[in-house]
């Protein structure tokens, strides 16, 4: 196996090793599956119940694509207000940053109060612990425009939208793609962490009713299905930025 | 004062700090330049690094105003930025994301009259973009991204950008300085051609002294700290100029006389 190939291949082998460590010290020392469940055990379980986690993941991918959209739009308006205007980049960006250091997990029983048991809550801190990323991402890359290339469209009389709009808008599509990868990952924790205490569905309930019921197997199942939810979407995302961004990544078109 | 009507640039007594307290220390980065250009002339303003040619250039496009004395450009008074320049800097700066092609047509979509009528006269805007290419060496290289291309071959582009619009005058800030030595003088020779066909008024910045005896009609030396024209010197030689000349003793005489003014600033 040559080197490319082995790199093309080494999470899975990693990934297999692992569940093999796993299962061989879970049946060398006969752990409980109460306490740690095997892969085994845990595959067994997720194909037992699929229909019951199909829906609740289901559920959970609905929600944090609906906070994740509505993170999008709010997080590329507010971070081209930011990084196109020196004031509001002073005025604004201290105050997101202590915004942003604030634990999401600590609002949901706000969110509770203010929209009920249900699905304003996961929605909300899905698209609060997303949105940061997006609108940092998105003013960097306009407060870093090139003063030069600047000049050459002001010398023709180019107003400052103009220069936002021809260069520093597609400019900043490399870091906006990037966030994107950050940000949709984040979702599925807000989302998840919200339905634990504050839904009735959605793999974050799931998990927390299986954990009441010793079910564990379920329980580690449901953390699966997140991570294959955040991953897929990962690579959706990567996908998209490779595609559609390429000249920002041209270095590794030579090679 | 007013501008005289044959020059084309007329700067009277400009001085320009860059801020108020600069100012208040009386410290200026140009002191009193005096400078009249005619119709079509081109000019080479040379100096040691540092000495305010990049201000100047600011001037007069009017990305900066005066601080004090006027300047005219086309009989008008500059007080913003004119629309009747082309710029094109050491980077060249072009686009990533667009075509060499798309690159060349940026001004179009800024500037009037082409930017109402853009849409509806794309194709007689290509055809131009792809002439003036082909022009500088760069046919069939308009569907190619800048970064495909060589530093030289971008900054040709670079050029082309700067004169899509047909723009009265071109200011050039060390246009050729990140590039080896012969594709610099292949570029020298692209740029006496364009100017020769269409005269435009040229300004040209450059610390190379022989960059500036080949291509211009007259030469202006700037001193450093604080940025003065110190000496200005007609170039008289005979046009068209060959590559050859530049190593007629002619021409080595007038570079040595340009040096040993820059030399002069150095000491002081």
């Amino acid at each position: 196996m040559n080197n490319k190939k082995l790199e093309r291949w080494s999470p899975l082998i990693l990934l297999v090793v692992t569940l093999l460590i796993w299962e061989g010290l879970c049946r060398a020392f006969s752990v409980s599956e109460f306490i740690f469940p095997s892969p085994s055990r845990i595959a067994q379980q997720t194909v037992e119940y699929s229909g019951v986690i199909a829906a609740h993941a289901w559920r959970t991918y609905w929600v944090t694509m609906a906070g994740f959209g509505i993170a999008i739009v709010v997080g590329v308006l507010l971070g081209f207000v930011i990084g196109s205007s020196r004031l509001a980049y002073a005025a604004v960006y201290p105050l997101m940053t202590a915004f942003n250091a604030l634990p999401k997990a600590a609002f949901v029983p706000i969110l509770v109060v203010w929209f009920g048991i249900g699905i304003g809550p996961a929605i909300l801190t899905a698209f609060l612990i997303s949105f940061f990323p997006i609108t940092v991402n998105i003013a960097t890359g306009l407060a870093t425009l090139e003063p030069e290339l600047e000049d050459v469209l002001r010398v023709l009389g180019a107003k400052r939208w103009d220069v936002l709009v021809k260069v520093g808008l597609p400019r900043s599509m490399p870091y906006f793609f990037g966030s994107l990868k950050v940000a949709i990952t984040l979702a599925f924790v807000g989302t998840t962490v919200s339905e634990m205490t504050a839904a009735n569905e959605g793999i974050g309930y799931l998990l927390i009713s299986a954990g009441s019921a010793m079910q564990m197997g379920l329980a580690f199942s449901g953390l699966v299905v997140v991570g294959v939810m955040a991953m897929a979407m990962y690579e959706l995302f990567s996908y998209i930025e490779k595609n559609t961004t390429a000249w920002a990544h041209r270095g590794s078109q030579n090679t | 004062m007013t501008a005289a009507a044959d020059n084309f640039v007329d700067f009277q007594n400009v001085w320009l700090a860059y801020n108020d307290e600069l100012l208040a220390q009386n410290h200026f980065a140009v002191e009193d330049i005096n400078l009249q250009v005619k119709q079509g002339e081109f000019i080479a303003i040379v100096g040691p690094s540092g000495c305010g040619k990049s201000t100047f250039m600011k001037l007069t496009t009017g990305l900066r105003r005066p601080t004090k004395g006027s300047i005219h450009v086309g009989g008008q008074m500059v007080d913003g930025p004119l629309k009747i320049s082309g710029m094109a800097f050491q980077a060249p700066s072009l686009l990533p994301w667009r075509t060499t092609l798309d690159n060349v047509l940026l001004p179009l979509e800024i500037v009037e009259p082409y930017r109402s009528q853009f849409k509806e006269k794309r194709a007689e805007y290509e055809a131009r973009a792809i002439d003036l290419l082909r022009s500088v060496g760069l046919g069939g290289y308009e569907r190619q991204f800048p970064w495909q291309l060589s530093g030289g071959m971008q900054q040709r582009a670079s050029i082309c950008r700067a004169l899509i619009h047909e723009p009265k005058m071109l200011l050039l800030d060390e246009p050729f300085g990140a590039l080896d030595a012969f594709t610099r003088e292949e570029l020298w020779c692209t740029l006496r051609d364009l100017w020769t066909e269409r005269r435009f008024n040229v300004i040209l910045v450059t610390h190379d002294l022989r960059e500036s005896v080949f291509l211009a009609d007259t030469v202006y030396v700037m001193s450093k700290s604080p940025g003065r024209f110190v000496v200005r010197r007609e170039i008289d030689l005979p046009r068209p100029r060959d590559l050859e000349i530049t190593y007629t003793p002619a021409f080595t005489d007038i570079v040595h006389e340009l040096r040993s003014h820059i030399g002069a600033i150095r000491k002081t």
